[in-house]
């Protein structure tokens, strides 16, 4: 159920860019999503494909950037990408003192259009 | 001719304007609202009861209730006295912003201090979708293990303050209340964890006070 208000975000998104773009066309959309979001890509391809029907972003590509997760290490200060589940400890110093940044992006970051009209 | 378009546009920046909306609507009238998340079964309406009844006379508890189907929780505040709304979501696993701005109409915020918006149980989307509170309450529980901030990370990164419900069964499950934070705290660094159990009511008043200060 999830996928499907996040799909509608994307497609109002990417129509009125597309607007404002005066665009004949959406062709691919470039989505990114952090690690820690618990989006699943090809659901909202799914969805997609049936809400874009009869818009000017029917038939675009969507492509997905998974954004890492942070996490550092409060003992001996490196920094590593993580991704759940966080059963996390130090690589270099074994520490499970742990903090997690980051992941938890959920934007459209830009989208490729035909002008041609 | 094909050009590529720079938008950097949150995906869900309808909800999140609605729900600035709901934030103003709670700041002008003076309503501490709580987005209180959990899995089902954790004990949320449990916890409402149990931190209403452990207010003062001068503080007003309401309640917005979002439940998929049935008014059972609605009417369980009710018997209480408590001022409630029910939002059946038909089906939705979370409630969103323009839910909650379609049921203030239903409540005198005037009368309320202290708004509990009980979110349905789930752990999972209830938390990228925000709802105008000044609180996110994350209430997790012994019974459900003490894994869930390894394998639920996204709620617990938008949690303000976690609690973890039913410490009297502690024993047994064999729960493993070092891990438990340190998980949290890996996530969530500043919000603070509170131990507690409704039906012992153990640890209960420190909840309460710490609430009662964040108004």
């Amino acid at each position: 159920m999830h996928e499907l208000p996040i799909t509608q975000g994307i497609l109002s998104v990417v129509v009125e860019a597309a607007q404002q773009a005066n665009a004949r066309q959406v062709l691919a959309i470039d989505i990114v999503i952090g690690e820690l979001t618990s989006i699943v890509d090809d659901s909202v391809q799914f969805y997609f494909d049936i809400l874009s029907q009869g818009t000017v972003a029917e038939g675009a590509a969507l492509h997905f950037h998974r954004e890492p997760a942070t996490a550092s290490c409060q003992d001996c200060g490196h920094t590593f990408a993580v991704s759940p589940p966080l059963f996390v400890e130090c690589p270099q110093c074994q520490s499970t003192l742990i903090r997690v940044t980051g992941g938890n992006e959920f934007c459209v970051q830009s989208i490729e259009v035909d002008n041609e009209s | 001719m094909n050009r590529k378009i720079p938008v950097v546009k949150e995906i869900l920046g309808a909800n999140d304007q609605v729900a600035a909306e709901n934030r103003r609507a709670f700041e002008e009238t003076g309503v501490l609202a709580v987005n209180l998340m959990a899995s089902p079964g954790a004990g949320k309406t449990s916890l409402i009861l149990a931190t209403a009844g452990r207010l003062p006379d001068s503080i007003r508890p309401g309640v917005i209730e979002g439940d998929i189907a049935s008014s059972i929780d609605a009417d369980t505040i009710a018997a209480h006295g408590i001022p409630v709304v029910q939002i059946n979501t038909g089906g939705a696993c979370h409630l969103d912003a323009p839910m909650i701005r379609s049921a203030l109409p239903h409540l005198d915020l005037r009368a309320i201090d202290i708004l509990f918006i009980e979110n349905v149980g789930n752990l999972i989307c209830p938390a990228d979708f925000a709802l105008g509170s000044r609180l996110n309450v994350v209430l997790a529980s012994v019974a459900e293990g003490h894994d869930k901030p390894y394998k639920y990370p996204g709620i617990f990164t938008v949690a303000d303050v976690v609690l973890l419900n039913k410490a009297d069964l502690m024993a047994v499950f064999e729960f493993d209340l070092d891990s438990f934070r340190r998980g949290v705290t890996m996530l969530r660094p500043q919000a603070p964890i509170f131990v507690l159990s409704c039906r012992s009511g153990e640890g209960v008043d420190s909840w309460v006070q710490w609430l009662i200060a964040q108004r």
